[in-house]
């Protein structure tokens, strides 16, 4: 049996559903092919259900706050298996969605283990046919392990099993202190488990700037998670219910941490060893896709976005590179790559953490002539109105245009706050244009007001 | 801004004499408008204060923006729609706040929030361009209207700014020498009126010329010596204006116009004479030669080709010419052919004034003082005799003046 299609879009996560959208929108003729449920790891087991734990864990952190109040809370018969429940009804809310977005468009989903047969030929788990001009490539990744802390998931654990837990531990230790681990510290912490977080690199979210990471530590510090820096996990002896898991920081100090668990969050691994790629032409560099310009592989019709790309592996980068390589597949004019300054990053515990382009660090290596401003979280109302004082916006510009070079916002809202500084930073926009836009009171945007004003040297409530 | 003149279409603000806020009496001169033949002072039909300038110094305008307004001093006018020129239906200068308020749709809402900025300063409006690559032309002097945009619907963004580079001379030629350069020049309004104007003249009157040679000296010593009692010195070409003025009375068809069913004989000799501008040419017009005497011809000379040298001459002052000299013999040129000014029937071509031997009746050889007379010729209006008829009295009248007074 043989059918053809315009585009074969292999994987339904954010890059895969979203580029066959697309593609639908454009007149193309679309299939997805998907081992698992629509949505990917994003919708399932990523982004979402982990936003709803996080949700769920600041509702839990106000009950000290309440019973100041004098509302009489008894936590004890708290149960965290219907924390877990909610998430996954958000996840299958959302991946029934996919479903019907991909219904309503004509896209035919097809479940199944796609590998390629060549370059416009798809197989279906090893039998079905499909042939298509196009084919998109977005199969993500999954948990890295690391050796000698391999996933029983049981008692060492990856991101997957972390979400899947019904109960919680009494004590975890972490391995990675990037964003997923320090989502999961706050989670894990809000909810009473006692938490360690071990980084090798000199400080947690090592991805951001240096200052919005000593605030971020400064409130896991608070809080009672124990942080370990620029160390990591050397040895582990696992019992029926304990890990001893030995941690040596850069001076060699060792320190022995006996805990229930050990959650493993090293980064992931794009899932492209058993795609068939070597049946047309394809080869992986560090098990990453090539690409060129439109997210173009080097066989010709054959595409490759998301998390199979040695791009940040983030949903919304998959997202908008399969829509770059499908609105060329249709012959429109799309930019040809995805300008890594104009990606935001967000982090969801609290305080959040969002920003774009360079960090001072990297401004300071690049050699451009810059300058930096900052403005405090509790230099607005708001924040101290709602009791969330704690947090900055920070501004890298260039010294002689005041061209916006980085933006760093740690502090309440911060992931949804930082768009109105990535449009400015995305169409060119200067300083003075958000310095001197009326910015509705009180809200927290007045905070990056606030910094663009401190940019132009007139900072107000500083 | 209303039209200055029958062809203007356009203008650029030169300068703005007044300032927001000042009282505006009817009459008074509001600002220095620059068209393609002059600059002209755009007087006030209004009275009240200059509430707003909308068009700054050095901005283009067409005819029919709004440049100012000019209401009640004190007058709330924040409820206008936006600060940007734009085109509108009726050519008002008066705002008119009672309209205004009363109009508060969505698409004025829209309006008044458009971003002003891109009328600013040196840009022209309508150029889109991001605030980033504003600034960074800005700073490096180069003019938008070169850089080519790649950013959204053909913004011009950062990176078209970094990589501009001016038009580049042609590396495949020989090393020339540095003055040489292939350019293409756009076409001033100036340069293209005129490019109409004398193709127009030359396609349909069909032209002949006629010369004659005349001996200055006369003409000259009497020149001399009333420059040397008088103050002002009279140039020659005030002379040359009277004494074809005097001719132009004898000679009427010479002094017509062709219009296709009837030619128009003219009551009054207006001639008009030939001014180079750094950037063209014009013609302003001395009316009434024939009633002038010489040094009031001169007065008015100078005045004009003052005037014509700054670009400032009044549409009435470069108008309504019956006939037009043209002297290139300061630029040492001894004969030429001019192309007539359009509508008029001829036109007079003046060469330098030259020392030459000349044979007299006697058939003896002296040094006289010559200069050669052209007359280009309409022949639907002039036969070769009338313009002859014509060419030869004036020389006699240049040789004889006396002979001019009979």
């Amino acid at each position: 049996m043989n059918e053809k299609y315009d585009l074969i879009v292999i994987g339904a996560g954010p890059g895969g559903y979203v580029g066959a959208i697309r593609a639908a929108q454009r007149g193309l003729k679309a299939a997805v092919i998907e081992k698992d449920k629509p949505g990917g790891v994003c919708l399932n087991i990523g982004c979402i259900p982990s936003k709803s734990l996080i949700h769920e864990s600041n509702n839990f952190r106000l009950i000290p706050s309440l019973k100041e109040l004098g509302v009489k809370i008894d936590a004890e018969e708290f149960d965290y298996r219907k924390v877990f429940e909610r998430s996954r009804k958000a996840a299958d809310t959302l991946s029934k969605g996919v479903d019907y977005l991909l219904k309503k468009n004509g896209i035919e989903l097809i479940k199944g283990i796609a590998t390629l047969k060549d370059s416009s030929t798809v197989l279906i788990d090893g039998d079905r046919e499909l042939t298509a001009r196009n084919i998109l490539l977005a199969t993500g990744s999954h948990p890295r392990q690391i050796p000698g802390f391999e996933f029983d998931h049981k008692q060492i654990l990856s991101s997957d099993d972390a979400l899947m837990l019904t109960k919680l531990p009494k004590s975890i230790c972490i391995l990675g202190g990037g964003a997923i681990g320090v989502e999961f510290a706050h989670i894990f912490n809000a909810f009473g488990v006692d938490v360690h977080i071990v980084e090798m690199l000199g400080h947690l979210v090592p991805l951001e700037d240096d200052d919005i990471a000593a605030e971020l530590q400064k409130s896991f510090s608070k809080r009672g998670i124990h942080i370990h820096t620029l160390s990591k996990a050397t040895t582990l002896k696992k019992t029926k219910t304990r890990c001893k898991i030995t941690i040596e920081n850069v001076e060699k100090n060792q320190e022995t941490l006996s805990v229930d668990q050990v959650l493993v969050v090293v980064g992931r691994v794009p899932n492209t060893g058993k795609l068939g790629l070597e049946n047309s032409g394809i080869q992986t560099d560090k098990g990453f896709i090539p690409v060129g310009d439109y997210y173009q592989t080097c066989s010709t019709g054959v595409f490759a976005v998301g998390d199979v790309v040695a791009s940040p592996m983030l949903a919304h980068v998959a997202s908008k590179e399969a829509q770059i390589a499908v609105e060329f597949m249709a012959g429109d004019n799309p930019q040809k790559w995805l300008d890594s300054n104009h990606i935001p990053s967000a982090v969801y515990c609290e305080p959040q953490i969002a920003s774009f382009g360079l960090t001072e660090k990297q401004a300071k290596e690049s050699g451009i002539p810059f300058k930096k401003a900052t403005f405090p979280y509790r230099g607005v109302g708001k924040s101290v109105a709602v009791g969330s004082p704690e947090g900055m916006v920070k501004i890298i510009f260039d010294d002689k245009y005041k061209e916006i070079l980085g933006c760093h916002l740690v502090g309440a809202d911060a992931t949804e706050i930082i768009h109105e500084l990535l449009l400015a930073k995305k169409s060119e926009l200067l300083p003075e244009d958000i310095a001197s836009m009326v910015h509705a009171h009180p809200t927290l945007s007045e905070a990056v007001m606030e910094s663009m004003r401190a940019v132009e040297g007139w900072a107000v409530h500083v | 801004m209303l039209a200055l003149s029958p062809t203007m279409e356009s203008g650029k603000i030169a300068q703005w004499s007044k300032k927001e806020g000042d009282p505006i009496e009817s009459g008074d001169v509001l600002c220095q408008v620059e068209t393609d033949k002059t600059t002209m002072d755009y007087e006030s039909t209004s009275e009240g204060a200059l509430l707003k300038i909308i068009a700054p110094e050095g901005s283009e305008v067409n005819v029919g923006d709004n440049i100012a307004i000019i209401g009640e001093k004190g007058e709330d006018i924040s409820e206008l729609p936006s600060e940007t020129v734009q085109p509108e239906s009726e050519k008002k200068e008066i705002a008119e706040p009672e309209q205004a308020t009363h109009q508060k749709n969505p698409q004025e809402k829209s309006i008044l929030t458009a971003q002003p900025a891109e009328s600013e300063g040196n840009f022209p409006r309508g150029v889109p361009v991001s605030p980033l690559a504003r600034k960074m032309a800005a700073d490096k002097g180069i003019d938008l209207h070169s850089v080519k945009g790649s950013g959204p619907r053909g913004r011009i963004v950062k990176k078209d700014v970094e990589g501009y580079s001016p038009p580049q001379p042609n590396l495949h030629a020989p090393p020339r020498g540095a003055a040489l350069r292939d350019e293409i020049i756009p076409v001033s309004e100036k340069r293209r009126v005129i490019a109409q104007r004398l193709s127009n003249s030359f396609y349909s009157a069909p032209h002949y010329s006629l010369s004659v040679e005349v001996v200055l000296e006369t003409l000259l010593s009497a020149r001399t010596r009333i420059n040397k009692s008088s103050g002002e010195k009279i140039s020659l070409n005030a002379f040359i204006v009277k004494f074809t003025a005097q001719t132009l009375v004898n000679h009427p068809m010479v002094n017509s116009s062709w219009e296709y069913e009837t030619i128009h004989r003219y009551g009054t000799v207006d001639i008009a004479l030939a001014v180079a501008q750094p950037d063209g040419l014009i013609t302003p017009v001395v009316h009434d030669c024939e009633t002038k005497g010489i040094r009031q011809i001169d007065h008015d000379l100078k005045e004009l080709i003052g005037k014509a040298r700054e670009n400032r001459l009044a549409p009435e002052e470069y108008s309504g010419g019956t006939f037009t000299i043209s002297n290139l013999g300061s630029m040492g040129i001894r004969e030429f052919t001019a192309i007539i000014n359009p509508p008029q029937a001829a036109i007079l071509a003046v060469g330098e004034i030259v020392k030459k031997p000349l044979v007299d009746e006697n058939n003896d050889l002296a040094v006289h003082n010559t200069m050669m007379l052209t007359l280009s010729c309409d022949h639907r209006i002039l036969d070769g005799a009338v313009s002859a008829a014509f060419l030869s009295d004036l020389k006699k009248f240049l040789e004889y003046p006396i002979e001019a007074l009979l």
